[in-house]
């Protein structure tokens, strides 16, 4: 069949809530163009309400996420990473569209970013001896501290890198255990919604990742106001809105990161470990020392 | 007491009972599904939602009926109910606490002062299957710990092989022994009664039984409360008045967890048997978690701000 006789499959992209594809609960679309401005598809323009279920999902899915092994939660996000390289040529598709790149240089971000995926899934079961550990202490105690997912993150993502800056956000958010709600880049969302059918179709449990499309402004708000959510990454929002996002959240003490320098992060640099970092919270506890019995303690 | 006279000459002997029953209208599923259905697609916002949060607060029976009950979670209960939301006084308090009968006296102590009512279980909750003697004697023992409400089931068994006489007549006994003191909710476990037209038989056989409240079912089967069925037992006790002049009052109990969902019940309540019954006094919900949706969605109401389970207390 020639190209001109088929009809064109249209891609509805949906949001990712709960591990199912809604539609916005407001029913409205925007379209999406690609960097000249020519269409390429319409997302769902979420809404509050949308932001609220994505919320109430995350919460959900944050006892077994952050109560599994962190031995398990590795071998998880490897799978994603395996998921990620199968859908290699969409996505590549999808991010030369979005940010203008040549197909060479889209499969080297895209590439990157599989890369970065899995990276972070070596982590998970290392954090713990990089920021936790054994204090000394002057008195006769073992003195143990050890890190602790901080529990639902809001998540602004990069405006402009639409897939490497996404997965360099949304991957740490989760290694250590926490769940996340992703409000995708406004002008260059698809990356983002093809993430979630990614996410979807590897082991994560559903509403540990949360993708919504549409006007940061308009979601982020009731996110960084909502007394359920515990911190918010304010990467991708413009200086305004971060000022505005992280007045909203101090009334119930969120944790905040702010967003780097005024033309944004480079993701293509050594990430470091502050964003895993970022979203962690110290438990110690303390225990006696002195001589312990067959059973292994002392009482 | 008589029954009411118009159904005297219906209550006489067990198939003019049955004559009765099976001559009420039946039920169009089709239909009733329908009408539930487009009347829970109502838009209740801003100060029409205000009002039905408090309204749905102050009718809900807080209910705690586990093998596990202690004294500690029903006083825990108790001190919920009069006081749903310490941080905002001005909250309604719930109608009633529902337990089971031993710990009437515990609750009763835990709502002591306020109009909040202790409604008890009672009749071999949940199977009912026990002897009338042993139901009368459930029944007396929460009346006299102080219940101000008895909740009792129906023989579904009974119910179910036709012999509606029986169950007609358990009722009355039942009624009797909550004597003055005490309202009576019938059960009718909607979920085991298979059919729309039997939940509609059972709901007009428990009213000229003498049943203050009908109720949907127990919480403890698989099918409680839908709007279905609430409304059609809703139609009945309207056609009731209609017909006697005998307001009964109606209480879907199980399976109904937030607040959208109790919004929609009083929609239905609203738009079947009408203002008369938006009152706790004629209308209430069986509901344990509702509670928590219902403060939730009040504090986003006061403050603008989502709300979150931290913010409401662990049952």
């Amino acid at each position: 069949m020639s190209e001109s006789s088929r009809l064109s499959v249209l891609k509805t992209y949906k949001l990712y809530v709960g591990g199912k594809f809604p539609r916005s609960e407001s029913g409205r679309v925007y379209e999406v163009q690609d960097h000249k401005g020519k269409w390429l598809a319409n997302a769902p323009l979420s809404s509050r309400k949308d932001a609220r279920d994505a919320v109430v999902a995350a919460r959900k899915a944050f006892g077994g996420w952050s109560g599994a092994t962190a031995y398990n939660r590795g071998q998880v996000l490897y799978r994603v990473a395996e998921m990620l390289e199968g859908r290699k040529s969409q996505f590549v598709h999808e991010v030369a569209h979005a940010e203008g790149l040549s197909k060479s240089r889209a499969a080297e971000v895209v590439e990157a970013a599989v890369d970065r995926w899995v990276w972070y899934a070596g982590w998970t079961d290392k954090i713990g001896q990089v920021v936790g550990g054994a204090n000394p202490v002057a008195g006769p105690f073992f003195n143990l501290s050890t890190p602790e997912p901080t529990g639902v993150v809001a998540i602004v993502a990069p405006r402009e890198s639409s897939f490497l800056g996404l997965v360099s956000v949304v991957a740490p958010v989760i290694a250590t255990g926490n769940t996340a709600v992703v409000v995708a880049s406004e002008t260059a969302p698809l990356p983002a919604l093809s993430l979630g059918e990614v996410l979807a179709t590897s082991d994560l449990p559903g509403g540990v990742v949360n993708v919504l499309s549409g006007k940061a402004a308009e979601i982020a708000a009731p996110l960084a106001a909502h007394q359920d959510v515990n911190a918010i990454d304010l990467t991708g929002a413009d200086a305004s809105l971060a000022r505005e996002l992280e007045i909203a959240a101090a009334d119930n003490l969120k944790r905040v990161l702010r967003p780097r320098g005024a033309d944004g992060e480079d993701f293509t640099a050594d990430p470091g470990t502050h964003r895993l970092t970022a979203f962690l919270e110290t438990k110690t506890v303390w225990h006696p020392t002195g001589s312990l019995g067959a059973s292994g303690s002392s009482y | 007491m008589p029954p009411a006279p118009a159904f005297a000459d219906v209550t006489a002997s067990d198939s003019t009972l049955r004559r009765f029953l099976h001559g009420l209208p039946g039920v169009d599923t089709v239909g009733l599904e329908a009408r539930a259905a487009s009347l829970g697609t109502r838009s209740i916002k801003t100060t029409a939602k205000a009002y039905a949060i408090d309204l749905a607060i102050s009718m809900i029976d807080l209910t705690t009926l586990e093998g596990a009950d202690t004294p500690g979670k029903v006083r825990a209960l108790a001190a919920k109910a009069v006081n749903p939301d310490p941080t905002d006084r001005t909250t309604p308090r719930t109608a009633a606490v529902c337990v089971y009968p031993d710990m009437v006296a515990t609750a009763k102590a835990g709502v002591a002062g306020t109009d909040v009512k202790v409604a008890s279980v009672a009749t071999a909750f949940p199977a009912g299957r026990a002897a009338l003697d042993v139901k009368l004697a459930d029944t007396r023992d929460a009346v006299a710990a102080g219940a101000d409400e008895i909740d009792m089931v129906i023989d579904r068994g009974a119910f179910l092989a036709g012999h509606y006489l029986k169950v007609y007549e358990e009722i009355r006994a039942v009624k009797e022994a909550c004597g003055e003191q005490a309202r009576l909710k019938v059960i009718f476990e909607t979920g085991e009664l298979s059919t729309y037209d039997n939940i509609r038989r059972a709901s007009w056989l428990g009213m000229i039984a003498g049943a203050d409240f009908i109720k949907t079912s127990t919480g403890k089967v698989g099918v409680n409360a839908t709007p279905a069925n609430t409304l059609l037992m809703l139609e009945a006790v309207r056609d009731f008045r209609a017909q006697t002049g005998v307001q009964v009052g109606v209480k879907p109990a199980g399976g109904i967890r937030t607040t959208k969902d109790a919004i929609k019940f009083l929609v239905l309540v609203n738009e079947t048997a009408g203002e008369d019954w938006l009152d706790n006094h004629w209308f209430r919900f069986g509901a344990s978690s509702l509670l928590n949706d219902l403060l939730m969605q009040r504090q986003k109401l006061a403050t603008g701000r989502y709300s979150g389970p931290d913010y409401v207390t662990v049952d």
